[in-house]
């Protein structure tokens, strides 16, 4: 089950700690992939990690409009083939509390966590309609749903992507393409590792599982939404949060 | 039949899958030719690429048969 063979997949923010899991993930399912972001050494290196075969790299800075627009087509340029998966993984935070948040912390998320999403998936979803099938797959978090003090953009962002991947959802359901969402709750990357081990623990105390979150517990919710197992789920969120938000 | 209005039809074809004979000038997309609104909105980009011309929302909406999508082009292009 589960299996991606002859699948083309781009997943954006690919060098980061869950966007490389994740493409990790589908490579060894059997899709191609096509990993994009910004850093290309990095990007290079995961290339090689993944066998170097059915594994190619893109780079893009999702904060220029253009960049996001043309992403797709250069996926399908460099990998022979169109885009059976898309996965928009890309995001970034500029955390501050709302009476301290710039008019730039705002707009700089917004722009890259939802404007770029919806860029990527007009591109993408030209194509899928046409081949009458398609599945993309939209990382949001939790605090889309729960909010977070300190996250006023992000959370506002990852909120508005949920509604995004509802109305992409219903537009496309009868070309067999399905728009789903994976919601992560907190997540061990090299963004968190930094966190003092008192408010780590305190953090996982709130976790029902007992443990912060691995980058592979998202992809394998990710992984799912891709499968042709999946064809009948649409419109949905997939909370992966260790049970610390039941909704 | 002019040049435009044999393109025309050629993507009609293409897109909507139907047969050339059905594609007759007042045939509606949507009540003859089986289209839903998806396939109109892609029947109005594929028209947009096909003679590079801009198509705005309000112009498309009333986009509803051949002869309408034909007429339109043709107007845009002897503009």
């Amino acid at each position: 089950m589960f299996r991606l063979d002859g699948k083309t997949a781009l997943v954006t923010g690919a060098s980061g700690g869950i966007g490389r899991a994740i493409a990790a993930t589908l490579h060894a399912q059997g899709a191609t992939v096509i990993l994009s972001g910004t850093r290309e050494a990095v990007l290079q290196e995961q290339v090689k990690e993944l066998g170097g075969e059915r594994a190619f790299y893109v780079t893009a800075n999702l904060s220029e409009a253009a960049e996001a627009d043309a992403l797709v087509g250069k996926a399908e340029d460099v990998a022979g083939a169109p885009l059976d998966i898309l996965i928009n993984n890309a995001g970034l935070t500029r955390d501050t509390l709302a009476l301290r948040m710039k008019d730039q912390d705002w707009d700089q998320v917004l722009n890259v966590d939802l404007s770029s999403p919806f860029r990527l998936c007009r591109a993408a979803l030209k194509g899928m309609l046409r081949r009458r099938a398609g599945r993309i797959v939209n990382i949001a978090s939790v605090v889309g749903t729960t909010g977070n003090a300190g996250q006023a953009n992000y959370s506002a962002a990852k909120a508005g992507m949920v509604g995004m991947s509802k109305s992409l959802a219903q537009e496309a359901g009868s070309r067999g393409v399905t728009v789903n969402v994976v919601a992560p709750g907190f997540i061990v990357t090299p963004m968190t590792d930094v966190l003092p081990d008192a408010q780590k623990e305190k953090l996982t105390s709130a976790i029902p599982l007992g443990r912060l979150g691995k980058p592979e517990d998202v992809a394998s919710a990710v992984l799912y939404l891709c499968s042709e197992e999946a064809g009948w789920v649409t419109g949905s969120t997939l909370h992966v949060n260790g049970g610390m938000a039941m909704v | 039949m002019s040049e435009i209005a044999d393109k025309v039809k050629k993507i009609v074809v293409e897109h909507l899958g139907v047969e050339e004979s059905k594609v007759t000038p007042e045939a509606s997309f949507i009540d003859d030719l089986g289209a839903d609104s998806l396939d109109t909105v892609e029947l109005v980009m594929a028209f947009e690429e096909a003679f590079n011309v801009e198509i705005p929302e309000d112009a498309a909406e009333k986009i509803a048969t051949v002869k309408d999508a034909i007429d339109y082009i043709e107007k845009q292009k002897a503009a």
